[in-house]
């Protein structure tokens, strides 16, 4: 079988969501930002649906809600009347137009139609018109995880303005990560006394309290106006290098010629060494105390558990940066990765996990565009004491009577998705913990003697 | 509210408040662009649909959205086969897009069915399927030909219409499978149970029902279903049609072709339930199965009533929003609502048609807001004007009630508890208080200063009879207990649940026999 993709023609159990879902989620972490699907009626509600199951708050998504009329003559008028619409009941700081396999099918022009919605509405002195944020995301080209790229991209794009070089201020690119990520990172960054731009951040809007009266679009976000100023950035850190194709990074070292970092997503000590090296770097500071201690709680746990873990084997899946961060974290604490796949496609997957430093482990192997019928196979051939990824695998961790722990999106039959921390010594912390206690839990359950000790 | 929420003027007659002026309410519209409609698409309305059919293929041509969303999301269960849980799609790329997606279509087809065997494939097309003009019939009737089993092309591309037409193309894709075989029919009477999906095992419960009344199920169409009970469901002499259009298509084309006359019903609270049993029973004009389908009502209701007084008493006088799928499934709601002593002060759905609110407004009392294929930001609205307590609804509505300190009952498919017949009754009844009479609404901001909630129904198994209710079941005077309600029966009370006008409604549901 080939490790490129499937040997099935259909694709059985995806591993992974469509390209319009990341823009949407993307643009959900931009402040007062709505998103807004150019296409059928059927996406976004599909997309709010699925969404909602794993953060479990509010995820309005309009649509320009297509009919056969707008299929054959084109989008522009729904487009229109939909844009008019949010505008008027949403009143939306930015709106976030990503495009869905039918709208770019039939080959809308986006961008001519909201330079046209913008010169229509100049002369209307009741509307002004937000930042309109395009991002083209065909559903049958790339994952969830190239539309959210590609959102990134656009709203940095759109936004992003140059300037005097601030040397405070750092952006921060973070790949789909958890609303406790994004709190996590924005506090590591502020305590080596930078100013992070955080993009997005969904942190809040994703995570956040009940209300005395009913938000249109819930708080939170990244402020405009700090993505405004990111052209002005001392330094672009982006979380996860195997993006390809446009990114905000790329754009901002471009345009404005803010020093781009691609950095692997930080789990596991080397992984977020790499993380804190670059913000003492940018910062001319060194790693402040508390984040030197939980380093140093982190490597000490480490030691603690080494002989309840090592020698473990796992199946890791999902975004191909998670994956990527965590068989590294994994090789370093002696849990050998046998089989790690990705619904994704960008063809850099096998060549970032051939970097990591291994160890005593065995090189896993990588199937990339895999689908969860692909793993089951593929697992026939391994032994493996536990499962790392999200809920989608856990109908495989049943068939194969081992434990899943879950991490990424989407985590919807677990509670508290949105609190899961993945990133930096702490989120390492939290995921070695739960990794050895489903061990032991797991030894402790089948083991005859019942033992209260471990 | 921050600043008051305004409806769209484009939405402003599918919004009506019961008394305000004489009625009348839009629908059966397209959404409306940009008003974030809770609907979804044809695409949805044939997968609800056909899922539940347990030993069938299910592909979806398009891109992997459509599949990755609607991969075991619904609580439909099997008694046998697992494989409609799993999802399968042909995953378009963009040189599918460009060149055309058959050949891929064709080649998944064969080689998912030469591995999983299925008893019948079904292929659902998606939007861009339409767009680049794929030739699905034809690629179903050579795979047919090839593999012997039969392949049926859904023709659910997303814009073509509303998730009702998808119901249409779903009901097409069935209509090939009806009539298909020949094996003798069963003796004694018997039905075809349309418009069930088996969430939570409802449907046995329901079978049960019908096979103690003796009764004989010919199929389920969809909830636990099998190709081949579906192939000879022209056999039955009734079908019994449930949900508010999904399976009616079905039902009027079995009628056309096979003579099959049909009633309409609806599984939820013991009224509508127990018309349904009786509706049916009426159909067969045997005393016999009468005597037991009564005795069946009598015995379900008795068994049940102290458990919902229990949770009435708990809940008198709390206010309820409801918003569905279909509009059926409303009547039933505010029906059931009343039951445990709850108001209905928002009622809608996305797919009612001019009849179907009609029905509804009349159920509903003075000053109950009537919505239309409403939206996030109607429903909040609305909640707020109107001080309801609970919103009964599916997964997108939830949030919107629980940022507003509200409690919420999830009466969707996604659900994985049964709400259907009589113990679902007490399942809903159970559901409705968990909610409402949680502590944890005195600490949300909205309902800080409200008292806390005191209302519990006390120690002790919810399963024992409370022998001090005053439910007789010796002499019924409740048309659900005893005798079957007629036409103009709306004004008189209820001896079970003492709520007057209960019935109201039902005799305006469509019954179409031959």
């Amino acid at each position: 079988m080939t490790d490129q993709g499937s040997s099935f023609v259909a694709t059985r159990n995806a591993c992974k969501m469509c390209t319009p879902l990341g823009a949407c989620l993307a643009f959900s972490g931009v402040e007062g930002c709505l998103p807004f699907l150019h296409g059928s009626q059927g996406c976004s509600t599909y997309i709010r649906r699925y969404l909602i199951s794993h953060f479990r708050e509010p995820m309005d998504i309009a649509s320009s809600n297509f009919d056969e009329q707008s299929a054959i003559f084109g989008g522009q008028n729904n487009l229109s009347i939909g844009l008019r619409h949010v505008l008027e009941s949403y009143r939306p700081k930015a709106v976030g137009i990503a495009t869905t396999c039918l709208s770019e099918t039939i080959g809308d022009d986006v961008s001519m139609f909201l330079n046209e919605f913008r010169n229509e509405q100049a002369g209307n002195a009741d509307v002004s018109i937000p930042p309109l944020i395009h991002a083209s995301t065909p559903s049958y080209h790339g994952s969830h995880f190239d539309g959210y790229t590609e959102a990134v991209a656009a709203i940095v794009d759109t936004l992003a303005e140059g300037g005097k070089r601030q040397a405070d201020l750092v952006n921060i690119l973070p790949g789909i990560v958890s609303p406790a990520d994004l709190r996590h990172l924005r506090e590591i960054v502020s305590d080596f006394g930078l100013t992070p731009v955080l993009t997005p951040d969904y942190s809040e809007r994703l995570d956040g309290p009940p209300w005395q009266q009913y938000q249109r679009i819930p708080d939170g976000g990244t402020p405009i106006d700090m993505i405004r100023r990111c052209g002005t950035a001392a330094a672009s850190i982006q979380l996860g290098d195997t993006p390809t194709g446009r990114t905000a990074a790329g754009i901002l070292a471009d345009k404005f010629d803010v020093p781009a970092m691609v950095l692997p997503m930080p789990i596991g000590v080397r992984a977020s060494d790499q993380m804190f090296a670059a913000l003492e770097n940018i910062s001319g500071r060194p790693t402040p105390k508390q984040h030197a201690d939980e380093r140093g709680r982190l490597v000490d746990s480490y030691i603690d558990a080494h002989k309840y873990i090592f020698g473990k084997c796992a199946i890791v899946f999902g975004d191909e940066d998670f994956v990527v961060s965590t068989v590294g974290f994994l090789a370093e604490i002696g849990i050998q990765t046998v089989l790690c796949g990705s619904g994704g496609q960008s063809g850099t997957l096998k060549a970032s996990i051939d970097q990591i430093e291994m160890g005593p482990s065995e090189p896993p192997r990588v199937i990339e565009g895999v689908d969860f019928e692909d793993l089951t196979e593929a697992a026939d051939d391994v032994h493996a004491d536990l499962m790392i990824g999200h809920s989608k695998g856990y109908k495989l961790a049943r068939q194969l009577g081992i434990p899943l722990v879950r991490i990424g999106l989407p985590v919807h039959d677990r509670f508290g998705a949105s609190r899961l921390l993945h990133v930096g010594y702490r989120g390492t912390q939290q995921l070695f913990d739960r990794i050895v206690n489903t061990l032991l839990e797991q030894r402790q359950d089948i083991s005859e003697m019942g033992y209260t000790y471990l | 509210m921050r600043e008051a929420i305004d409806i769209l003027d484009a939405r402003r007659r599918q919004v009506h408040t019961k008394g305000s002026q004489p009625f009348q309410l839009d629908c059966e519209k397209h959404s409306v662009a940009g008003s974030v409609s809770q609907r979804a698409c044809v695409f949805c309305g044939s997968r609800v649909v056909l899922y539940p059919i347990t030993d069938a293929l299910h592909l979806v041509h398009g891109p992997i959205g459509c599949a990755a969303y609607t991969w075991d999301i619904r609580g439909a269960q099997s008694s046998g086969s697992q494989l409609h849980r799993m999802s399968f799609s042909t995953d378009l790329r963009e040189k599918d897009v460009i060149y055309g997606g058959e050949k891929k279509c064709e080649a998944a087809l064969i080689e998912l069915i030469g591995r999983y065997r299925p008893k019948a494939a079904f292929v659902y097309a998606t939007c861009i399927v339409g767009l680049i003009g794929d030739d699905l019939e034809a690629v179903c009737r050579r795979v047919t030909a090839q593999t012997g089993v039969e392949t049926i092309p859904v023709h659910s591309e997303g814009f073509a219409g509303s998730k009702k037409d998808g119901y249409t193309a779903a009901c097409a894709a069935l209509d090939r499978l009806v009539g298909t075989s020949e094996s003798p029919p069963p003796d004694g009477p018997s039905i075809n149970i349309l418009g069930d999906f088996n969430i939570a095992g409802e449907t046995w419960i329901i079978r049960d029902y019908y096979e103690r009344m003796g009764v004989n199920v010919i199929s389920t169409i969809t909830g636990d279903g099998r190709v081949d009970d579906i192939r000879r469901a022209h056999q039955a002499q009734l079908n019994v049609v449930q949900c508010s259009g999904s399976m009616k298509g079905l039902a009027r084309l079995m009628k056309q072709k096979y003579d099959i006359p049909f009633v309409h019903v609806s599984y939820f609270g013991l009224e509508d339930v127990s018309k349904a049993l009786y509706d049916v029973a009426e159909q067969f004009n045997d005393p016999a199965m009468m005597q037991r389908t009564t005795q069946l009502v009598r015995d379900e209701i008795s068994a049940v009533m102290p458990q919902l007084r229990r949770y009435r008493d708990a809940l008198q006088g709390k206010k309820a929003a409801v918003y569905t799928g279909g509009a059926f499934k409303a009547f039933s709601l505010v029906r059931s609502l009343r039951t445990l002593g709850v108001q209905t002060v928002i009622a809608g759905s996305q797919t009612g048609n001019p009849q179907d609110y009609q029905q509804l407004e009349s159920l509903c009392d003075d000053g109950t807001v009537l919505l239309d294929d409403t939206n996030p930001l109607e429903l909040a609205k609305f909640i707020d004007q109107t001080g309801a307590d609970l919103l009964i609804g599916g997964v997108k509505e939830r949030p919107i009630a629980y940022k507003l300190g509200v409690a919420f009952c999830d009466h969707n498919h996604e659900r994985k508890r049964c709400l259907a017949g009589y113990e679902g009754m007490v399942n809903f009844a159970n559901e409705v208080y968990s909610s409402v009479c949680s502590p944890v609404w005195s600490l949300s901001p909205r309902k800080r200063h409200a008292p806390p909630v005191k209302r519990s129904i006390g120690p002790g198994p919810l399963v024992t009879a409370d022998a001090g209710l005053p439910l007789n079941t010796k002499a019924p005077q409740c048309p659900t207990a005893a005798t079957v309600p007629s036409a103009g029966s709306d004004s008189h009370a209820c001896g079970v649940c003492q709520l007057k006008a209960h019935c109201s409604g039902l005799a305006a549901q469509e019954t179409e026999t031959a």
